[in-house]
């Protein structure tokens, strides 16, 4: 069957079709096939209005009779909202969609003092994450939750900044944005992973989830993309000082945000707590954001040159 | 430095085959690290040890047990 015209014009023949099927039953079928307007005036001179959607396409619709193509419609808008429902509620085993919701909300005034945190972290004084009824509180009531806008703008970010930096330098090419960023993917996932791996082989007993952890990999972002637009603008030396300033600020960041985190409470405190398990635990605080300033400057160092 | 998504999933999977064929008589035992010195520590502290061990032998078990999709995935990684 040709189908041919936009689905709005098949709905239109078919109101057409409803409206005038009252009148001309008998021959409505002849009235599509024949478009030269030598039937009943008013009908087609109003059917030949209609002309848009050609009639090589209504002479296939014929086959229909109205109340079977309404029904046929309703059937399948139905069955488009049922597999639209079972896709959702499937798709919320694997990526938990609700929670995910929780870490894009931000506003603006959140965005901008987190950025301000992540680069000048050394006068804040409270770095705890306020509850509220055992769940923390949304990003947009505190400063010190993570939160993903911030990360996933950053990334993106960073893979136009990096692009801007290659074009600069006559190196770029479409492709190497792709390579860029598939590049980029797979070393957060694997500092992710390898995060994960080492917080479960300390038997660590925190509240960080995965996502808490992608979201604490991506601050890094902001910190690259400063170095490297300094370093665009001002040369190479603009770089490595923006970097370094970065890279510590990352650090500090890092240690104040993951100490409260993963240390017991009392050495979060800041005394001196002997035993094993938390050196254990501080040698890995100090190993993760240690990790960060290597990955800056990883991912950074060959875009200026 | 042009690290694809696709050797990540390379990298883990090949990953994974060397810990489910790692035999533990002939390996493990040698090293002081076979399954009897794993289930040692009870008590809140199990140490590094321990989890590691308790890793490798769920990772072969697991592995073990979907043989058949694991042994695909594996010829097919290990082909390209």
């Amino acid at each position: 069957m040709n189908y041919s015209g936009t689905h709005s014009g098949f709905t239109q023949q078919a109101n057409m079709r409803l409206r005038n099927s009252s009148m001309d039953d008998s021959d409505g079928s002849q009235l599509f096939e024949n478009t030269s307007g030598a039937e009943v005036g008013p009908q087609a001179g109003y059917r030949n209005q209609q002309g848009g959607p050609p009639p090589a396409g209504s002479s296939g619709h014929s086959l229909l009779t109205d109340p079977m193509s309404n029904l046929a419609m309703a059937y399948g808008s139905s069955l488009a909202t049922q597999g639209r429902e079972m896709m959702d509620k499937n798709l919320d085993r694997f990526i938990p969609i609700s929670k995910l919701k929780y870490y894009f909300a931000v506003d603006t005034l959140y965005v901008g003092k987190k950025l301000g945190l992540l680069v000048f972290p050394y006068m804040h004084k409270n770095w705890e994450v306020s509850y509220q009824q055992d769940t923390p509180v949304a990003p947009r009531f505190d400063v010190n939750a993570p939160d993903l806008y911030i990360p996933s703008m950053g990334f993106i970010t960073y893979l136009l900044v990096a692009g801007l930096a290659l074009g600069t330098q006559n190196r770029f090419s479409p492709e190497l944005l792709g390579v860029h960023a598939s590049s980029a993917l797979v070393w957060l996932v694997m500092e992710v992973l390898v995060v994960l791996l080492s917080l479960y082989l300390v038997t660590v007993n925190t509240d960080l989830t995965t996502i808490d952890l992608l979201a604490f990999s991506g601050y890094k972002y902001v910190g690259m993309i400063v170095g490297v637009v300094a370093g665009l603008l001002f040369g190479r030396t603009a770089y490595y000082l923006s970097l370094l300033w970065c890279c510590a600020a990352i650090f500090v960041f890092m240690i104040r945000s993951l100490r409260l985190k993963l240390l017991s409470e009392a050495a979060a405190e800041g005394r001196l707590v002997r035993g094993a398990r938390n050196q254990l635990r501080m040698y890995l605080t100090m190993a993760i954001a240690a990790a960060q300033p290597i990955f800056m400057y990883w991912l950074t160092y060959h875009l200026v040159r | 430095m042009a690290l694809t998504l696709y050797a990540l999933i390379q990298t883990a999977v090949l990953c994974t085959n060397a810990l489910a064929v790692l035999h533990e008589e002939r390996f493990l035992s040698k090293l002081g690290w076979g399954v009897e010195q794993g289930v040692g520590g009870f008590g809140d502290d199990p140490g590094v040890k321990a989890q590691i061990l308790n890793l490798i032998r769920s990772v072969r078990t697991v592995m073990r047990g979907y043989i058949i999709p694991y042994l695909c995935c594996v010829l097919l990684i290990s082909l390209s």
